[in-house]
């Protein structure tokens, strides 16, 4: 699908100076959402008009609903995007790379085509359908970070489902005992780190494969928290399930800004807490000595030891500080958004939040992304349930395991990993 | 660090390996390649870790992974808490107490899963324990023998849960909507689940060698679309939910599909025994004594040199992965044909596709050691029932105490560090370095 041109140095003839990579991936797979596009939008074409409800009655400003007519906007955004398909086919022609953005703009009319397609004749308030779309992503943006530095510093990460399940619990149960949600959080952060820590020395001191430890912590966790569960929270919920919550805090002004306020600032601390970790972990690692040092050790770790970095240690303390992360994540799950502890509450989000890293290419930035996409279809799977969808839910929630499948096999975009992920490093 | 024996002593070696690794740059450098010898992948040294180890270090892991259970069992027991608060002044009840805990959960334990001594009277209840055991290891060693398969040519199938979903709802199909004669519906909804099972499971084996994806991720992924697509199936009139029903179930299977019992209808085991003992025997033949497992054990031992010796690695991804997919697939047949006979949900594989990976670690990835393996997790799983009735101590704690026992075999150093084992040397002769890569690149 790809061909790649390689023009070497007269000279030397050995270096290859420049490459230019002429990439067919993105026109084809522009060319195939345009025609399922037009399967759906026009041939399937349902009728009626979608209405897009911006603001609640409550809001400081209220803007009134958006109409649209389901045929028309089908067959608008089937021309756009057919349009941007041929654009970005004369660009890969002419040996130039498709922008991010130009593929973001598809993506979003694709999703606006999907949208008032699939809701034809019915209301889409498009406030609570953002807002629930962060509420599942917030642990999932978590897990992501946590598996972006993990695996960015050579340790395959499959136990955040682990680790989020087991910040879940600890929030859950040391919030409930002290009284205090902040405490349960840091208690969460913690439990994080100690999965973390059983990863991090059997993978690092004991060589033990990185996959298999993640694969049993994952049993274990789900082991021991449920046994907890059955044992002594069961058995007194009120004095060991009954979390201290973190309330919503708004923020003046800002939350008044029509559609994004109520969604981004109407929030809880773990909220902005991410909001905050996401450019700083992204700076952290590509803008500082940390950072450097970091993902030297993910890439080569011979390399790194050479110059005098202690690769175990630089492993062993990042995959800690990751763990502590996904832990944070966890603690959303019943300090936020549920409010008690309940037996494998995590259901998966661990693994989307895998998906999100691979899919995200091991970029902060962009696996927030992903994971926010990821959160978004689930959301918008159980808001099309309510209004009545012609698309199966299921389908909706298969989504992102699709969107990593294709991913890791090189149909969307390049998936490279750290280039030492997984491999333990034996100083010789 | 239990490994210093092994270390190269002092500064000396050191300094001689940063000169190497200095030199294998500028080497890397000036030739413009990639100068070291390619990398042998990850799942080949977990091999070798996987068979350094000897059976003492499994039989000490379960013994350990016992241990900590009964520290949670204790931990958690109410007469251990109540006694616990005069340890002071009287610490033996406590330590009474907590031995009363321990012995009666792992009594209860023994009486669920092997021997029931209680009704020695009546001997269909007293013998009805060990079926139990058995029946509850089947699908546990059908997918410990797929898991372990791929694990000998060095992939991992963490895909138990997928290709067991699709393998049972193929089955279902057949075996509760297609009407057939006797004998011929058992043989045909047998055979089309293990093809739906080896259709699942090779899909991945044809990703990983025509795009390189890597299998892990692809078996993950494939277990949740697999999950949402057989929800779909199971709500969906006409294709597997039972006619005239709301819930999302399948309608029971017909009797000429369901698996005959083998010691008659007061116990549960069935002729799925005999099929894993079958498939057990042929996983045997396969790796020890035909061509095809030999290539597999090539690879497995070290993919560039099977292909230098004219093995198509590509193909043998696809062919393993084909038949690991068929033996999971066994295991999801028996849970729809002699499981849950009267319909399956979604959530038919009970965890038996995550247990399949820890039942292949404790047995070594060899058949008969995935077979013994799966009647010890099949015995902790039908005595921790008896447990939970008989003590009130959780199932879950099944869960604690088998990855307990692979964190343990899965780490020889630990375990031999706990028992202060001497260390055998052959498991860690793949440590040491090989110090003329750096002259062989540069003649």
């Amino acid at each position: 699908m790809s061909v790649v041109t390689t023009t070497r140095d007269a000279g030397s003839g050995l270096a290859p100076s420049t490459i230019a990579v002429r990439s067919w991936k993105a026109p084809i797979a522009f060319a195939i959402f345009t025609v399922l596009g037009a399967v759906l939008f026009i041939a399937l074409a349902r009728g009626g008009d979608t209405t897009y409800r911006l603001s609640n009655d409550g809001d400081a400003i209220v803007l009134p609903p958006i109409v649209l007519p389901a045929d028309a906007t089908g067959i608008a955004t089937v021309v756009l995007m057919a349009a941007i398909a041929v654009y970005a086919f004369l660009l890969v022609r002419s040996v130039r790379k498709v922008p991010l953005w130009l593929t973001t703009i598809f993506a979003i009319l694709f999703l606006l085509g999907f949208l008032t397609w699939a809701a034809a004749g019915s209301t889409v308030p498009l406030v609570g359908l953002l807002a629930g779309a962060l509420t599942v992503s917030t642990p999932l943006i978590f897990g992501s970070l946590g598996g972006v530095i993990s695996e960015r510093v050579g340790v395959v990460n499959i136990a955040i489902e682990g680790q989020l399940l087991a910040g879940a619990f600890v929030a859950a149960m040391v919030a409930t005992l002290t009284g205090s949600a902040i405490v349960g959080l840091l208690a969460a952060m913690v439990a994080g780190a100690l999965v973390s820590v059983i990863l991090a020395s059997f993978a690092i001191k004991y060589l033990v494969d990185q996959v298999i430890v993640g694969v049993v912590l994952n049993v274990l966790v789900i082991g021991l928290t449920s046994f907890f569960y059955s044992t002594v929270m069961v058995a007194d919920p009120d004095l060991f399930n009954k979390p201290a919550r973190f309330e919503r805090l708004t923020i003046p002004l800002l939350s008044d800004i029509p559609i994004l306020g109520p969604i981004l600032f109407n929030q809880t601390i773990i909220v902005y807490i991410m909001f905050a970790l996401v450019p700083t972990v992204w700076f952290a690692l590509f803008k500082t000595r940390w950072g450097l040092r970091l993902r030297s050790v993910g890439e080569h770790p011979k390399a790194a030891d050479t110059v005098g970095i202690n690769v175990r240690a630089t492993r062993f303390w990042n995959v800690l500080l990751a763990g502590a992360i996904v832990g944070g994540g966890g603690a959303f799950f019943t300090l936020a958004a549920i409010g008690s502890f309940t037996k494998e509450m995590t259901n998966g989000a661990g693994f989307i939040a895998l998906a999100a890293v691979i899919f995200g290419q091991w970029n902060p930035i962009k696996a927030t992304l992903a994971a926010l996409l990821f959160g978004f279809a689930t959301n918008l799977q159980s808001t099309l349930s309510i209004v009545g969808s012609p698309v199966p839910s299921e389908f909706m929630l298969m989504l992102p395991y699709l969107v990593t499948i294709f991913a890791v096999a090189g149909l969307v975009g390049i998936s490279r990993p750290p280039a030492a992920s997984g491999k333990p490093y034996i100083k010789s | 660090m239990s490994d210093d024996t092994t270390k190269p002593s002092g500064a000396e070696a050191h300094e001689q390996t940063s000169a190497e690794a200095v030199h294998e740059q500028v080497v890397a450098h000036e030739t413009g390649r990639d100068a070291s010898e390619p990398p042998v992948p990850r799942g080949n040294q977990i091999l070798k870790e996987i068979f350094g180890g000897s059976a003492a270090i499994s039989v000490l892991a379960v013994v350990l992974a016992l241990i900590v259970g009964g520290i949670l069992i204790v931990m958690t027991d109410e007469a251990v808490a109540e006694a616990s608060g005069y340890f002071f002044s009287r610490p033996l009840d406590t330590l009474t107490a907590a031995w009363d805990a321990v012995a009666g959960a792992y009594s209860a334990l023994f009486r669920g899963s092997v021997f029931n001594y209680l009704r020695a009277d009546d001997l269909v209840a007293a013998f009805r324990p060990i079926t139990e055991t058995l029946a509850n290891a089947t699908p546990l060693i059908a997918a410990g023998l797929g898991v372990a398969l791929a694990f000998r040519v060095g992939l991992f199938n963490i895909g138990g849960r997928g290709q067991m979903l699709i393998a049972a709802a193929a089955a279902g199909y057949v075996g509760a909507y297609i009407p057939m004669p006797p004998v011929i519906h058992l043989i045909v909804a047998l055979v089309i689940g293990i093809i739906g099972g080896a259709l699942w499971g090779g899909l991945v084996g044809l990703l990983k060698a025509r795009t390189g994806a890597h299998e892990v991720i692809v078996t993950i992924m494939h277990n949740y679309i697999a999950f949402y697509l057989v929800s779909f199936l199971l709500r969906t009139p006409g294709a597997l939910q039972a006619p005239g029903q709301n819930n999302p179930k399948s309608g029971p299977m017909l009797e000429t599909a369901q698996f005959p019992s083998l010691l008659g209808e007061q116990y549960n085991l069935n002729i799925g025994f005999i099929l894993v003992i079958l498939a057990t025997i042929y996983t045997w033949y396969l790796l020890n004594r035909s061509a095809l497992g030999f290539r597999f054990r090539a690879v497995g031992e070290n993919p560039h040199a099977a292909q230098v010796a004219g093995i198509n690695v590509k193909t043998v991804y696809v062919q393993v992965m084909l038949i690991a997919g068929g033996l999971v697939g066994l295991a999801g047949v028996y849970q729809v044909l002699g499981n849950f006979t009267g319909g399956f949900a979604a959530g038919l594989d009970a965890g038996i596709g995550f247990t399949a990976i820890t039942v292949a670690l404790l047995g070594r990835s060899k058949a008969w050691g995935v077979f013994f393996a799966g009647i010890l997790f099949g015995a902790l799983q039908a005595g921790s029932y008896t447990m939970q009735a008989a003590e009130g101590i959780p199932v879950d704690i099944v869960l604690v105490v088998q990855s307990f026992i692979v964190l343990f075999i899965a780490a020889p150093p630990l375990v031999r560090s706990i028992f202060r084992l001497p260390t055998p040397d052959p498991l860690f002769r793949w440590r040491t370095p090989k110090l003329d890569r750096v002259s062989e690149v540069s003649k």
